[in-house]
């Protein structure tokens, strides 16, 4: 005796896919939309310019004082620009930042809600145990179905393969505030709403940030598989040096994404201690 | 309803913790052991019966040890944990059917709160801080600027008003904490452990603070501890708890002398108790010769009726003057001297009716006469004994009352 319960799930897309045809199309337009905006700004200077602004941009958000950032960028960028690469990092960088974006939209406000409420959470982990255990390819499929091939269906997958880590460090931020201060405020008469964002947020945000941090890796190395559904940039390029067998080429691909990955982790690191010393001065 | 007198009046006061406290609480009607609703209901009774009254301008300290639901009740007054039953009345108002909105307010308006480990908001520095109740309330920044100084001069933070508060140590991040709860200009102050987290100097040096505080802006303070003697010290009244149940309320005094249950007696046996009972609470009264009438001859009588070697001399108002000792009464009495004013020694140390026992020992042990307690307009009121003394100061010593 066999049981599938493929066939179910088929269908599941399917009638979503025909239910909520309004929404996806509006969603995919609005995706579609923040990857072109994002790939125009970043596409409108010059390549040298966005590399002086990149690496200027590292050596503001890590202090004067270190500069090591910011010579790493410079000379990571601009030989990921001699490799002939830049217009596919850029895609990259502009499909990460979109998905990024819009996990964050959806993230940090289930994060907050899960923060804030045993029920919420005991609803949310559970999904998000199974967004995170899930193979990524396996999201390429329904993406694909529903918003067919190209970059919108791969930074869908994208936004739900990298959206657990801001949700869950968002729900573990405000779980850390010790309860004597939300006690604390609220004997003083604080509303929740002023609980939340005068002491729960404000204490959160170097987990947040952290959060941040890891949405942003998962989103790079899903933009990456998720070449495989045409979305284009440097897992593009990837999947080309496999399918043509030029290991040049996939070698290439490779250090310009790991450039771009270390590059985003310094960039958002240095913002998390920024804000920590920011709280820390008060 | 309440007394004008009584600030926050308690009565019948439950808080049952567990999923089942409602069956729990009928099973406590009926005397069913503690140990047996657990086992049936897996409740625990943190707070039982509490009934009492807390006047104005108070400090009224609740003591336990830990897990005797001192805490719970604490927090059953403003309500940040909701009673299972009983009633909580702050200024005649009974606050336990109010709605979110006016519990808030009387939040924001007649409590604030102090706590062991301070709850300051890390984010923000001191002044911040100070003014956080102010803010909750929507008070503009200025005024809230202004508050919060005045809270820093009082509490005596001058100079660290932008400090962050981690930079501060646990002495004065419990001033902040202070100030904090000053700055609204509550009347009641909820003070959960205030100064438990604090090194012993410090905290010998912030009660000395909230006394002297206490004595100038007369609020009302409901102050939490487990230590037996920072109760003593702080203090009008003092409740004791043991396993929810208040065992005994009662002046420092009362409690050390006329402990209620053996709980209490057990407790206050280990007790300094020469920093908490007074003078007045250890006197006698004394046969006293008076000058305006007496002379020497009756002094000896006097004497020899009490079996004393010594009298004590009073003028026509009572007002006291010495003493006169048998055998210089007998000499003058022989050579027919008919004044007392010839042989009285003038000399002796007196203490006031609020003195407490160690200011008198040393007294005691430097001479063989009793003490005399003197009244503040000079009047005579007492005498204190070596046997009083060493009695009340002992453990067992209940005899002196």
């Amino acid at each position: 005796m066999t049981f599938h319960i493929g066939p179910y799930f088929e269908t599941f897309i399917n009638w979503m896919r025909t239910t909520f045809s309004g929404f996806f199309d509006a969603l995919g337009a609005l995706l579609d939309f923040s990857i072109t905006t994002f790939e125009n700004v970043f596409g409108y200077a010059h390549p040298f310019a966005m590399i002086l602004i990149m690496s200027f941009l590292a050596w503001w958000l890590c202090g004067w004082k270190k500069w090591g950032l910011a010579v790493f960028s410079l000379l990571g960028f601009t030989l990921i620009y001699l490799m002939e690469l830049w217009s596919h990092t850029m895609l990259t960088l502009a499909l990460v930042m979109a998905s990024t974006l819009l996990a964050l939209l959806i993230g940090v406000p289930v994060g907050i809600y899960a923060g804030r409420s045993e029920r919420a959470e005991r609803v949310v982990r559970p999904i998000l145990d199974f967004m995170q255990t899930m193979p990524a390819f396996v999201y390429l499929i329904p993406a694909v179905l529903i918003f067919s091939l190209g970059k919108v269906p791969g930074a869908m997958a994208t936004v739900i393969f990298a959206m657990p880590p801001c949700v869950r460090l968002t729900t573990l931020g405000l779980r850390q505030v010790p309860k004597d201060v939300l006690e604390a405020s609220e004997a003083f008469g604080a509303t929740p709403y002023q609980q939340l964002v005068k002491v729960q947020l404000p204490m959160a945000l170097p987990s947040i940030l952290a959060g941040v941090n890891q949405t942003i890796m998962l989103a790079l190395s899903m933009v990456v598989i998720a070449a495989m559904i045409g979305a284009g940039g440097l897992g593009g390029q990837v999947l080309r040096g496999i399918t043509q067998l030029r290991i040049g080429l996939g070698f290439e691909s490779g250090i310009a994404i790991v450039i771009l990955a270390m590059y985003l982790d310094r960039i958002t690191h240095a913002l998390g201690s920024r804000s920590a010393r920011m709280q820390k001065k008060g | 309803m309440s007394d004008t007198q009584a600030v926050i009046e308690v009565r019948a006061l439950y808080k049952i913790f567990g999923a089942r406290a409602s069956d729990a609480r009928k099973m406590m009607d009926k005397g069913v052991a503690r140990s047996e609703i657990l086992k049936k209901t897996g409740c625990t009774p943190a707070v039982v019966d509490a009934t009492f009254s807390i006047a104005k301008r108070e400090t009224f300290v609740i003591m336990g040890l830990s897990g005797s639901g001192k805490s719970t009740l604490l927090r059953l007054l403003n309500r940040l944990i909701e009673p299972t039953s009983g009633e909580v009345f702050v200024d005649g108002e009974d606050i336990s059917h109010l709605g979110t909105t006016d519990l808030r307010a009387i939040r924001r308006k007649k409590f604030s709160m102090v706590f062991q480990h301070f709850g300051l908001l890390p984010h923000r520095n001191v002044l911040e801080n100070i003014g956080f109740g102010l803010e909750v309330q929507g008070v503009d920044e200025e005024t809230r600027r202004m508050k919060a100084m005045e809270a820093v001069q009082v509490v005596g933070l001058d100079g660290y008003e932008s400090s962050a508060v981690h930079e501060l140590s646990g002495g004065m991040q419990q001033r902040v904490g202070l100030a904090r709860a000053l700055a609204t200009d509550p009347e009641i102050l909820l003070m959960d452990e205030a100064f438990s987290a604090l090194d012993p100097l410090i905290r010998t040096q912030m009660q000395d603070e909230l006394i002297e505080l206490q004595a100038r802006l007369h609020k009302t303070v409901v102050f939490i501890t487990h230590d037996l003697d920072e109760a003593l010290k702080l203090g009008d009244r003092i409740a004791i708890m043991k396993d929810g149940v208040i065992d005994q309320v009662g002046t420092p005094e009362a409690i050390l002398t006329e402990p209620a249950t053996d709980y209490v007696r057990a407790f206050v046996e280990n007790v300094d108790r020469s920093k908490v009972l007074t003078a007045s609470s250890v006197m006698k009264r004394t046969p006293t010769v008076s000058t305006h009438k007496d002379g020497p001859h009756q002094a000896v009588r006097t004497m020899e009726h009490e079996d004393h070697s010594s009298v004590f001399v009073v003028d026509q108002d009572r007002k006291f003057l010495g003493v006169v000792t048998l055998d210089d009464a007998l000499k003058e009495s022989k050579k027919g001297g008919r004044s007392l004013e010839a042989i009285l020694r003038r000399d002796v140390p007196t203490v006031g009716l609020a003195a407490y026992l160690r200011e008198v020992v040393p007294l005691a042990s430097e001479t063989n006469l009793p003490i005399p307690v003197v009244k503040e307009d000079g009047v005579l009121a007492g005498i204190v004994t070596r046997a009083a003394l060493l009695s009340a100061l002992s453990s067992e010593g209940d005899e002196s009352g």
